[in-house]
């Protein structure tokens, strides 16, 4: 046995919060899981696909997050236990689908584990998904330690079954990559067999899920995912959910309010657990609401706290629509320290003045911002560079329309051409548009940019729809073999899949052809090659419908690609060297900006940094006196 | 050895560097070894995207009363291991205090473009690192991996000085078995043994200077 089928029950286990999650979804006998990667959900279904062989499971690696949900539902159909963890924007991407599935119910379990990612750390929106459950009418789980991840989760199986629907479960960045002791329970002896014996049809159902809502919120006041600590009449009561339980406690146990502040912790969240609270809001005089991203449960506190009557004269929910909590940005100790602070008329310092002044004036004299970059040897440091040459030397203003993916780092710390990227295929269906545009005046060329999985995942519909309407636009698709941004997953053009089986894989090449648009494929590292046709490409006037470029070449992070001996051997030849004179300023360095390359401060020249070089030899095509040297280390390159 | 002192509950750590550094990796290790040895352990991780050279920041909390939330409230740190030595800055910022002790591995990482032409001076560096901490330990980690071999190893090398500087409830021997438990290949679990002995050599001599 490997991965979480190993641990004996009972044992405590160093877990990820998302290992828990797929530990319980193990021990609940889910059979399959489907998702599309997307932080911080991604280890879910990593964790279960390591132990899918032995386990008998099927785990997928959908092609998008509405597909994976679908497959999902079909194994409930058929009548087994299906998990289907995505990102907030993931979940958006599957709504078209859930905003029905809640009306057909399922058979099986089915739990939706959705990971919002307030701040945002890992993405290009801070959402706050727990309003869909109560839009669709599912029950919602928020869990706040690894330990009720794994509770609830089993939990989420069987509620799902009573219930015949599916049960929402809501986790965030710092519990799905929180890292907690976990102890862990039983794994089940048995499997149960696929059947399908048909489904309820989704039209006129609304009233049917309306009248289950009060049976789900009596089921879950009875679970013991609802918990007051505190004395029974404190001066103030927090009601707090996910991370804003352990937080509540640390601030409690530090401003000394043991006595005077208690904690109500919330972990069913929709239906309200109603009778929970009117049985605790009483106690006190004034409520402080601790939750991540929006005022969901403030909003809906405040509802009950008035229909009973609660809320009148000097009685006070207070929060995020009060101010004593930020709407942005995510939930932190120090910002429940900060709301008990101003609530309570405290006096508190996180170290002494003197102190924090200090280090405030060092980290402001030594401390520079790291943005992301492409790796050393990544091959979209040759693709982007390529759009910038072409776009420089058609001389009209072109621009490129993001995407999403590790290419998305071109518009803030790359090259600067995309100047768009918010949501996956947004960017093909930009062009499209913009492709039409002509008959109003428009002369800018446009490069949709696209990934290989994000090619699959949205991109193929705005191409088809920039091929039948004629929209004049590149897309240039970066095939690296992986779906980097998040762990290099497989996708539909690999040849194995998540559980490292072999897969069929689909040819990107294969469906421009079937779109009938024409196709070049090039390696990014051959400039000689890409720039030009690049630029001949957005510059062929009159030409109508889309044209597609693919640079092929694997992310080098895969692991076959990581631990390989270097193409060429890379130096500087410093005699060469403009030093503070060249270009622009130190080209290379400030330019084109691959972490293999750095500046020498005490010649005042370029240098190449041995232990980030990864020896591709890309630099040396760039550098406008060929100062920057490459040697093939075998003589085949 | 044993360590004698009496160590802070929640016992709070911060293990910073740049993303592919492994800084990940070592504050799991760290964990795992405070579990094994009783405490409840709690970590998060802050970062963009952690493989890209971006700031990349682990929070290991330790106690023996109850679990903590992932996240070390601001100026509550009492160790910070660092792989690179701008980084330890950017920690002391937000969770240093007078008390706090750094580990601290003395190679620069340049961020790259601009802000990297300006890195400051490995002396001034140190200059803010000692200003701002009880006592501050500087460790060539980079260097000494390669001479292992592979770079790979600079954490479990900080890890060594972090456990011979006696600034963590934890000894030679519970680390020690931790590798034992979770290196997986004798020569990985060999390498990974003699980095975290080099590290521990390597604090005691400075110790000694």
């Amino acid at each position: 046995m490997s991965g979480i089928a190993s641990y004996p029950a009972g044992s405590t286990q160093l877990l990820l919060g998302n290992q828990a999650i797929a530990r319980g979804a193990l021990e609940a006998g889910v059979q399959v899981a489907s998702s599309y990667p997307g932080t911080p959900s991604t280890e879910i279904i990593e964790t279960l696909a390591e132990v899918a062989k032995e386990r008998n499971l099927y785990v997928e690696w959908s092609t998008n997050e509405m597909v994976a949900i679908e497959v999902a539902t079909a194994a409930s159909f058929a009548g087994l236990r299906a998990i289907n963890p995505l990102k907030h924007e993931g979940m958006n991407v599957a709504m078209d689908f859930l905003a029905h599935l809640n009306l057909t119910g399922v058979k099986g379990g089915l739990v939706v584990v959705v990971c919002d990612d307030p701040q945002p750390w890992s993405s290009t929106s801070e959402n706050d998904s727990r309003l869909i459950a109560k839009w669709l009418h599912v029950p919602l789980l928020e869990p706040a330690t690894g330990q009720e991840a794994l509770e609830m989760t089993k939990y989420a199986f069987e509620l799902s079954e009573k219930i015949g629907n599916f049960v929402m479960l809501r986790s965030c960045t710092r519990i799905s990559h929180g890292t907690s002791n976990v102890v862990v329970g039983e794994l089940p002896t048995t499997q149960r067999t696929a059947k399908f014996e048909g489904t309820d049809a989704p039209h006129g159902r609304h009233a049917v899920i309306l009248s289950m809502e009060p049976k789900i919120q009596a089921m879950l006041e009875e679970t013991p995912f609802n918990q007051y600590q505190g004395p029974e009449h404190p001066e103030l009561l927090i009601v707090a959910s996910g991370t804003g339980r352990p937080y509540s406690v640390e601030a409690v146990e530090m401003l000394g309010l043991k006595d005077s502040v208690g904690i109500l912790h919330l972990g069913t969240t929709w239906p309200m657990p109603k009778k929970v609270i009117e049985k605790h809001l009483p106690r006190t005089n004034r409520v402080l609401v601790v939750e991540e991203v929006d005022p969901y449960i403030e909003s809906n506190l405040r509802d009950i706290a008035t229909d009973i009557g609660w809320l009148a004269g000097e009685r006070a929910v207070l929060g995020k629509r009060s101010g004593h909590l930020e709407s942005v940005g995510e939930l932190t100790p120090d910002r429940v320290i900060g709301a008990l602070v101003s609530i309570l008329d405290l006096e508190y310092q996180s170290t002494d003045k003197e102190y924090r002044q200090q280090a405030q004036a060092y980290a402001q004299k030594l401390v520079s911002d790291r943005n992301t970059v492409w790796c050393a040897g990544c091959p979209h440091r040759g693709s982007l560079w390529a759009v910038k040459q072409a776009l420089k030397l058609d001389g009209r203003d072109g621009f490129a329309t993001g995407d999403i993916g590790c290419y998305a780092m071109d518009r803030r710390s790359g090259y600067g051409s995309a100047k768009t990227g918010s949501v996956m295929g947004a960017g093909i269906g930009h062009a499209s548009g913009f492709g039409r545009l002509g008959q109003f005046g428009f002369k800018q060329p446009v490069i949709a940019l696209s990934g290989d999985s994000t090619f699959f995942h949205a991109v193929v519909p705005g191409l088809i729809n920039a091929k039948h309407n004629k929209a004049n636009i590149t897309l240039l698709v970066m095939d690296n073999d992986a779906t980097a941004m998040t762990g290099d997953q497989p996708h539909p053009g690999v040849s194995h899949d998540a559980m490292e089986q072999e897969a069929y894989p689909v040819s990107i090449e294969g469906i421009c052809k079937g779109i009938g648009v024409p196709v070049q494929v090039f390696d990014p590292f051959d400039l000689d090659k890409t720039v030009p046709a690049l630029l001949e490409s957005v510059q062929t006037e009159g030409q109508e419908g889309p044209r597609v470029i693919i640079m092929k070449r694997p992310c080098v992070l895969l692991p076959d690609q990581r631990n390989k001996e270097h193409d060429y051997k890379v130096w500087i030849d410093q005699s060469q060297c403009l030093g503070e004179s060249c270009g622009c300023g130190q080209y290379c360095v400030r330019v084109f900006k691959c972490p293999g390359l750095m500046w020498d401060r005490a010649a005042g020249k370029a240098k190449i940094d041995d232990a980030s070089c990864y020896g591709c030899g890309l630099c040396a095509q760039i550098c406008p006196v060929s100062a920057i040297k490459k040697e093939p280390i075998h003589a085949a390159v | 050895m044993q360590p004698s002192k009496t160590f802070a509950d929640p016992f709070n750590m911060v293990v910073a560097g740049i993303g592919g550094q492994g800084n990940v990796l070592a504050a799991r290790l760290l964990g795992m070894t405070l579990t094994h040895l009783g405490y409840h352990v709690s970590m998060g991780e802050t970062y963009g995207a952690s493989q890209r050279g971006g700031a990349v920041m682990s929070h290991v909390r330790a106690s023996k009363a109850h679990l903590h939330g992932p996240l070390i409230p601001e100026g509550r740190a009492h160790v910070v291991v660092s792989l690179e030595p701008m980084e330890t800055v950017r920690v002391l910022r937000q969770y240093g205090n007078p008390e706090v002790v750094c580990i601290v591995n003395d190679r620069p990482v340049r961020p790259t473009g601009l802000a990297g032409i300006g890195y400051p001076e490995l002396s001034s560096l140190h200059d803010a690192i000692d200003a701002l901490s009880r006592r501050a330990w500087y460790v060539n980690a980079t260097d000494m991996a390669i001479k292992l071999g592979t770079q790979l190893v600079s954490n479990v090398i900080i890890c060594g000085a972090l456990v011979g500087t006696r600034t963590v409830p934890i000894t030679e021997k519970d680390f020690e078995d931790t590798l034992q438990r979770e290196m997986g290949g004798r020569r990985r679990l060999e390498v990974n043994l003699k980095a975290f002995r080099d590290g521990i050599a390597a604090v005691q001599e400075a110790a000694v200077r």
